[in-house]
């Protein structure tokens, strides 16, 4: 299919610009700059928490106060805390139904350009404008087989004990400098939790932007797939462009239990002045599936290791992950795969593309556990440079403690070939069409594995940083 | 293609690295002309394909190419090839992840509609399928070849075959066969050959045959044959030209122009393209 779908994108030629923005956004809430025990104390009377919650995040205010910023990775520097908005509502109350949705968020949408046609196969369209979710649907006979797609909002207020027994059990508070912050913080994300042996066939979908200068978005995710289930989760991410700093820092945890699959994927495109900070963390039982599919386009600095704790036997874990740097960008991305049982398997594929003075890293940890026997993994990690100004580096971390695995690492970076251009030129296209050919050509093998319209828009994307025309 | 169009090589230098490889080639092809250029190991053969196509490392220290006239060697490749010029590589490269079908659609976009703008409509889909589908039938190649990605992993006679697709599908005036016969088995030269002259037929595409060996010359006939040794053509002639070298080989040419022959050598030497052809 991978042919057809390369024809379809082929042929898209629309006007594809993420650069507006809503001038006339009606806030309804905006916390003042900077982060204090106030700050945080008013985001959970806002949304009328329960005490846990608030205890859960003084204790990540506090923990985030004690730890230093991490002096590994990207460049940090400038990241000026105190110049950060941390909470902002769009509008009072949340959509029920689409007639619901205010018409300037529709609006967004309509230039996002989700099709109307295409929102009916779609098992739930959360849409996170700003900080919170406004629209939310679930799928009516999903619905009746108990799974849950809800922001984590209201699933603090409709299941306090889900979220309580799993927020912060992947990812501790005290995991990170990042991860403390977002649990001081956090606002919206997805919810989702799959019964035992429900199959979802249709991924869920959520559409996260930021749309505010100097505003922090902390969305926390937590997906719960019981026993023999099975879920598709994407989302995706466009953000309008700004000048000055922004910090993006979710925290995405979830539980893969016996049996069970799950698959999230997104593409996150943000603004080039958005420092994007993530932890995301699965955990596959016995005979587990998880897998994470990550594209990281735009950001200035980008940092995010997807991982996979693989503490059954038998689980598997895969991360594929596609970063694009372009100038004045660092993409500091990878994966981290831990095996902690027997018999568990992974794989993580990293292709990577820096251009005008981009830098692309690849950042992995790939841990066998004492007692993990017949385990294996393969790495590969590939890296396309398009200029000689920009910039690829690997940092591969391998700790095995364990004697009987399999383990394959291959690392390739090779720049854009001069008879790949010539042979294609010679053909009749342009040295830049021909450039965008070999690009999309060198992630194909991950974009293929996008459902098709997220397919389509990382090649327009991809289309668009090759032309230079974002940021 | 109602008008016949020209395209006319004169006194060609042509420097790699610094080293002249053609030093004064002078050639003229009308369409629906055959061609052949032959010559041993290291005599610039290749050096002249890759210089009409444009490619960089490949430096004209002198002399003209036209096409009807107009500057060829101003333009860039792609340029090239809008204005009709095709070159079926000895060695194409391959393209990962890049499927034949969505490099062909842009390749045939651009060459049909040469004032085309980056991120205009490519030709319909339906229309581009239809086409591509005939012209692979009619080379008797699989249609699951369209979803393969380009030259990956192909084997020589598909790389081949795949070379005649993309001409079939880009119908230019003039078309470059560089050693398309080298590393095909006689079957494969046939069915290449074949479709070779079936789009020549068709298009009345000036061919100029580029080979080591005289055997795909018994399926593509050219009507003008010329020998390149040392960097010049020293002999032109017909086919009877074809015979007398599959009777005497090169050394009657290296006997009688033994200062070309010195070069020759050095060449072969010098051009990496050289090593190992039709071996």
């Amino acid at each position: 299919m991978a042919t057809d779908l390369n024809q379809q994108v082929a042929g898209i030629k629309e006007e594809y610009k993420y650069g507006f923005r809503d001038s006339d956004a009606n806030y309804a809430f905006k916390s003042g700059k900077g982060l204090s025990k106030a700050v945080v104390e008013q985001i959970s009377e806002m949304k009328n928490e329960p005490a846990w919650m608030r205890e859960f995040r003084l204790k990540g205010l506090d923990t985030f106060l004690k730890k230093p910023t991490p002096a590994w990775g990207g460049d940090l520097s400038e990241l000026n805390y105190d110049d950060i908005r941390y909470f902002m509502k769009a509008t009072d109350r949340q959509g029920r139904s689409w007639d619901d949705v205010p018409a300037e968020i529709k609006n967004t949408f309509d230039k996002l350009g989700i099709p109307e046609a295409e929102r009916k196969f779609l098992a739930g369209v959360g849409a996170q404008y700003e900080s919170e979710v406004v629209y939310h649907s679930l799928r009516e006979d999903l619905a009746q087989k108990g799974v849950i797609f809800v922001d984590t909002d209201t699933a603090v207020r409709e299941h306090p004990d889900l979220v309580r027994e799993y927020i912060g059990s992947i990812i501790p508070i005290a995991d990170n400098k990042f991860a403390a912050l977002n649990s001081a913080v956090w606002s919206g994300g997805s919810f989702v939790y799959i019964p035992a042996g429900v199959k979802v066939d249709i991924p869920l979908q959520a559409y996260f932007r930021i749309n505010a200068e100097n505003m922090g978005q902390f969305e926390r995710t937590l997906i719960i797939v019981e026993e023999g289930a099975q879920v598709h989760y994407v989302e995706g991410c466009t953000a309008p462009m700004y000048s000055s700093e922004s910090l993006h820092s979710a925290v995405v945890e979830i539980v893969v239990k016996k049996g069970g699959r799950c698959r999230y994927t997104t593409i996150q495109n943000w603004a080039n002045n958005i420092y994007n900070l993530v932890t995301k963390r699965a955990v596959a039982h016995e005979d587990a599936l998880m897998e994470w599919v990550d594209g990281n386009l735009g950001s200035k600095l980008t940092m995010k290791y997807p991982a996979v704790y693989m503490v059954g036997k038998g689980a598997r874990g895969e991360i594929l992950s596609i970063a694009f740097a372009g100038a004045g960008q660092h993409q500091d991305a990878g994966g981290k795969v831990v095996h902690a049982a027997p018999y568990t398997s992974s794989r993580i594929i990293s292709k990577s593309i820096s251009k005008n003075g981009g830098r692309a890293s690849y950042r992995g940890l790939l841990k066998v556990a004492d007692g993990a026997k017949g385990s294996k993994s393969n790495v590969v990690c590939d890296a396309l440079i398009l200029d000689p100004i920009s910039r690829s580096d690997t940092y591969p971390y391998i700790e095995i403690d364990e004697d009987d695995v399999k383990i394959g690492h291959e690392a390739s970076v090779s720049k854009i070939g001069e008879e790949q251009l010539f042979y294609l030129m010679s053909r009749g296209l342009s040295e830049a069409e021909a450039s965008t050919l070999i690009v999309s050509g060198f992630i194909e093998p991950l974009v293929k594995e996008l459902p098709m319209e997220y397919a389509v828009e990382m090649n327009k994307l991809i289309q668009l940083q090759m032309e230079g025309s974002v940021g | 293609m109602s008008m016949s169009k020209v395209l006319r090589i004169e006194n060609l230098r042509v420097a790699v690295e610094g080293k002249e490889i053609l030093r004064g080639v002078d050639l003229t092809i009308k369409q629906g002309e055959v061609h052949a250029l032959m010559g041993p190991n290291g005599s610039g053969k290749s050096t002249l394909s890759y210089a009409l196509m444009g490619h960089p490392n490949y430096e004209v220290t002198g002399g003209s190419v036209t096409i009807d006239g107009e500057d060829l060697l101003a333009m860039e490749p792609d340029e090239r090839a809008k204005a009709g010029v095709f070159l079926a590589f000895q060695y194409p490269t391959a393209i990962p992840g890049v499927t034949v079908a969505n490099f062909l659609r842009h390749a045939v976009t651009n060459v049909r509609n040469p004032d085309r703008k980056e991120g205009q409509d490519l030709i319909p889909m339906r229309d581009f399928r239809k086409e591509m589908r005939q012209e692979m039938d009619d080379l008797g190649m699989d249609q699951e070849f369209a979803r393969r990605y380009l030259n990956e992993g192909f084997s020589g006679g598909e790389k081949k075959r795949a070379e005649i697709l993309q001409l079939a599908m880009l119908r230019p005036a003039f078309a470059i066969l560089d050693e398309t016969d080298s590393g095909l088995d006689i079957d494969a030269v046939r069915i290449v050959s074949e479709g070779v002259n079936r789009v020549a037929g068709k298009h009345s595409t000036g061919i100029l045959v580029i080979t080591h060996y005289e055997r795909i010359l018994t399926y593509i006939k050219p009507q003008f044959v010329h020998i390149l040794f040392g960097g010049q053509i020293v002999e032109e002639g017909g086919p009877e030209l074809v015979q007398q070298l599959e009777r005497e080989g090169y050394d009657w040419i290296r006997a009688k122009y033994p200062d070309a022959a010195r070069r020759e050598e050095e060449l072969e030497a010098a051009d990496p393209r050289a090593q190992g052809v039709g071996a």
